[in-house]
């Protein structure tokens, strides 16, 4: 095997052992133990494994580890905590806006980059950011209302 | 026994009925926590949290005490599959029963040791006072074995106006840490020394391995196992990644021949009716008093097949040791799989221990047992360390039970006072079940493939009045003479299986959408047209209310300008399985170029509400799906092989896309609870067809109602 790839996530760095192309999706759920991006196609279709790269939602899935490399990643688990929730989490939550769940984490991470970018989105600008996200139990509208939520208890 | 107890628990829920230990269901523990252990799973529809409810109340607990063990063969209640929006009908109603006799039980046995008449006993959040102080609690007889006894049926479960959780929108269980992104889902599970598998499959159905060439796969970076058996083959490494290489090089090895004939595009109606059906009659019933109509009107509706298309595809782990071994699973019945897998493993079902993890979305029979026999495959060419399988999503979309596509041919007459005098509907389809652990030879996928393959069981037809293909397809509505003839497609070349609603989607679309057509020929408001035709009350209400909800308009629904998008407004009904939730859906469409759904009413009754933002979001989440299903979906084929392999192929519908959805719940805390989960489907895809009618003038008959299919209708 080469050398470890060193990767920073949450901000952490990490010394990684795997094939430079190895999707950084299985590197953050095999190897770092981070399990909030999911697998859904492995063709950066679905949203379910989105994670945040300099500052851009993207698919883990089809992200490999090299292009990682020297970036900041950040996952769900980088963006709040149980303890200290990131306000999307806690809209999410008032907002009950889950059924399964399984592509709510990849969803607040393209929220995140969209509030990052723009703090107060319209409601046609959260829909479309979140366009590259599907969800299959139809919590669409509540997830809608949860970031409008997150985005209005950011503002001062 | 005496006969008094015998003839109540003959009364029992099944559910009850055939696992009445009352340990299997509830556990005190000293801590001051209540378990309870149903069988039902969750699947994202919030169930645990809704059964919690029911559990706290019966037993005069706070909610926050109830914690929920998932299902596990061999100490759960056997509650067969978590299906039919039947969960608080079946688990509930037993739950209740068991809770309520278990907080007799204890304050029985509270009087006994405390010396006083047990009617002077009360219980506050399991508390137990004697004329209101405190005297013991649950928690201090959680260790007297008091609940190793059967349920005898015979305790009173309190009145509905008592209820406190009961009826509150408490917050899912669930969710907090979903939110949170910890581990939780059969995709997260990871055990000591686990390694990664991936199957190969063949390019189409029935399709039979000619050669493969296994070296160069079995030589790549941490492969541990090629698993052949027969056409079955499988990949086991220790990395992931190395299992998905290796698995796409072994798939570039292969030869295969044969396989199942498939339907060309734009065929399915001759192709539905091509294949060789059985009729059966579903119903009938003829009043000779009633002269013919005058009227008579005929058209034919289709639905394509559907994937389920979860946005995780299916997973389990499987890890064997000496003879035994253990399945981690998201099937939606550990019991009958657990059957199944005993049958397709030459295992006594002794040795197999199936545990339940939640996955993604489940809305029918999808891929989640057939994935667990795949992984017990590879699992036992690995001995001793466990392996995780995760199918792909082109496993997914080309390998899980789809939908049955559905033919509907309506015919009816009119009578000179407009009303419908006669009513004919014929229906082709093949089975809606086709779950594992019913039948003598396996039904998961693998076994068709192995070595020694069983045929493919075809998928039954379960029986009226719920039924499968035959789901809704007697009408609800007064009608004098009427005949429901089903034309059952027992060997149809695709696996299908159940799918949220089964045949009701199909006709509950067929029927209101010709309800509709049969309101324009008799002159009369689709909404007083239906009303006309019913009489069940809680019928009219929903309708009445959803279109009170929607400012209804008997006329003019549609509207069009030169500079803007034709709009038009559409109503759909139905009583779930004629037995369940009352639903009524109106929709409010554009069209350009295609149909978008800008907005949804739906009004419902589903009885007793247990908790009202989880019946809100059930039905939300089910009139989304169905405006999916609906505008956009359908399994597509070659004449090789399916074509769904991504998203792709398979588009659903986005973010952008997604109309508002407003719901009216009429909370009936008088009747029964029933499922909330499937009874937007139908209703939704038939409030969008007729809007769509509104709004151009046009009927499409043939799902889903693409810009292709529009344009074709407008001529």
């Amino acid at each position: 095997m080469a050398d470890p790839i060193r990767l920073k996530v949450n901000g952490v760095e990490h010394a990684v052992e795997a094939h430079p192309d190895t999707p950084l999706l299985y590197v953050l759920r095999n190897d770092l133990g981070l399990k909030a991006a999911r697998f859904g196609c492995g063709s950066g279709e679905c949203g379910a494994c989105f994670v945040i790269v300099d500052g851009r939602a993207v698919p883990s899935c089809d992200t490999p580890l090299w292009s990682a490399a020297g970036k900041e990643v950040v996952t769900l688990e980088g963006l709040g905590t149980a303890a200290k929730p990131h306000p999307l989490q806690r809209a999410f939550v008032d907002e009950q806006a889950a059924q399964c769940g399984y592509c709510a984490s990849g969803i607040m991470m393209s929220a995140a980059a969209l509030l990052a970018a723009n703090p107060s989105p319209s409601e046609a600008e959260i829909r479309i950011a979140l366009d590259r996200n599907l969800c299959r139990c139809g919590s669409h509208n509540r997830i809608v209302r949860a970031v409008r939520r997150a985005a209005a208890a950011r503002e001062p | 026994m005496s006969a008094a107890v015998a003839d109540s628990r003959a009364g029992l829920p099944a559910s009850l009925r055939d696992n009445p230990r009352l340990s299997r269901w509830l556990r005190i523990g000293r801590d001051g926590t209540v378990w309870i252990a149903p069988g039902k799973v969750e699947l994202g529809q919030g169930i645990l949290t809704a059964l919690a409810q029911i559990a706290a109340d019966e037993l005069d607990v706070a909610f926050e005490r109830i914690r929920v063990v998932p299902a596990a063969t061999p100490e759960s209640p056997d509650e067969g599959v978590t299906s039919g929006s039947l969960s608080i009908q079946d688990s509930g109603s037993a739950l209740r029963l068991v809770c309520a006799e278990a907080r007799a039980i204890l304050i029985e046995h509270a009087a006994r040791r405390l010396g006083v008449p047990a009617l002077e006993l009360d219980v506050f959040d399991g508390e137990i006072r004697y004329r209101g102080a405190a005297a013991t609690s649950y928690w201090d007889l959680a260790d007297d074995g008091l609940l190793e006894r059967d349920a005898t049926g015979t305790a009173v479960t309190k009145p509905p106006g008592s209820y406190r959780v009961v009826g509150t929108s408490v917050a899912r269980l669930d969710i907090p840490r979903k939110i949170e992104g910890q581990a939780g889902f059969i995709q997260d599970l990871e055990l000591p020394g686990m390694l990664f598998g991936r199957v190969v499959r063949p390019p189409r159905p029935g399709a039979a391995l000619a050669a493969c060439d296994a070296a160069k796969a079995a030589a790549m970076p941490g492969v541990v196992a090629v698993v052949r058996d027969g056409s079955f083959l499988g990949i086991v490494a220790g990395r992931e990644e190395e299992a998905v290489r290796a698995a796409q090089a072994l798939a570039g090895a292969c030869t295969w021949e044969g396989g199942t004939p498939l339907p060309q595009p734009h065929e399915l109606e001759e192709f539905l009716v091509r294949q060789a059906s059985r009729q059966t009659v579903l119903s009938e019933k003829s009043d000779p008093t009633v002269a013919p109509g005058e009227k008579i009107l005929e058209a034919t509706y289709t639905k394509p097949f559907l994937s389920h298309a979860s946005i995780g595809p299916s997973c389990a782990v499987a890890s064997a040791e000496g003879d035994a071994l253990t399945i981690w699973t998201h099937s939606q019945g550990i019991y009958n799989l657990r059957r199944d897998l005993a049958l397709a493993l030459g295992m006594p079902e002794a040795a197999l221990d199936v545990r339940h993890v939640e996955g993604a979305g489940c809305y029918g029979h999808n891929g989640a047992d057939d994935v667990a026999l795949d992984a017990a495959l590879l699992a036992r060419a690995v001995s001793g360390r466990p392996v995780k399988l995760q199918w792909t999503r082109a496993d997914e979309f080309g390998w899980a039970p789809y939908g049955p596509a559905m033919r509907v041919q309506l015919r009816a007459a009119l009578g000179a006072d407009g009303r419908i005098v006669d009513w004919k509907h014929d229906l082709w389809s093949s089975g809606h079940s086709s779950r594992p652990g019913r039948g003598a030879v396996s039904a998961l996928l693998a076994s068709w493939y192995r070595e020694r393959p069983v045929a493919r069981p075809p998928a039954i037809d379960l029986p009226m009045p719920a039924s499968g293909g035959g789901r809704n397809s007697v009408p609800l509505y007064d009608i004098p003479n009427q005949r429901v003839v089903n034309h059952f497609i027992e060997a149809m070349p695709i696996r299908t299986s159940a799918l949220r609603s089964l045949g009701a989607y199909a006709n509950v679309f067929a029927i209101e959408s010709f309800m509709d057509e049969l309101a324009e020929a008799a002159g009369a408001g689709p909404v007083e047209f239906r009303l006309r035709h019913l009489s069940d009350l809680r019928a009219r209400a929903v309708i009445e209310a959803v279109a009170r909800r929607a400012s209804w308009p008997e006329q003019g629904r549609g509207r069009s300008g030169a500079d803007e998008a034709a709009r038009g407004l559409g109503i759909g009904f139905a009583k779930y399985k004629n037995l369940g939730a009352y639903c009524a859906v109106v929709a409010e469409v554009e069209v350009e170029r295609e149909v978008r759904v800008r907005r949804l009413f739906v009004a419902i009754d589903v009885g007793l509400v247990v908790n009202p933002d989880g019946v809100a979001n059930q039905i939300e989440g089910g009139a989304i799906q169905a405006a999916s299903w609906t505008l956009k979906e359908e399994v597509k084929f070659t004449a090789e092989s399916i074509a769904c392999q991504g998203w792709e192929d398979y588009p659903i519908l986005k973010f952008s896309e997604v109309p508002a959805v407003e719901v009216e719940i009429i909370d009936r805390p008088d009747q029964k609870s029933v499922g909330a989960g499937e009874a937007a489907m139908g209703p939704t895809a038939a409030a969008i067809a007729n809007a769509v009618h509104a709004a151009l003038g046009v009927r499409v008959r043939d799902l889903p109602l693409t810009a292709e299919r529009v344009a074709a209708a407008m001529g």
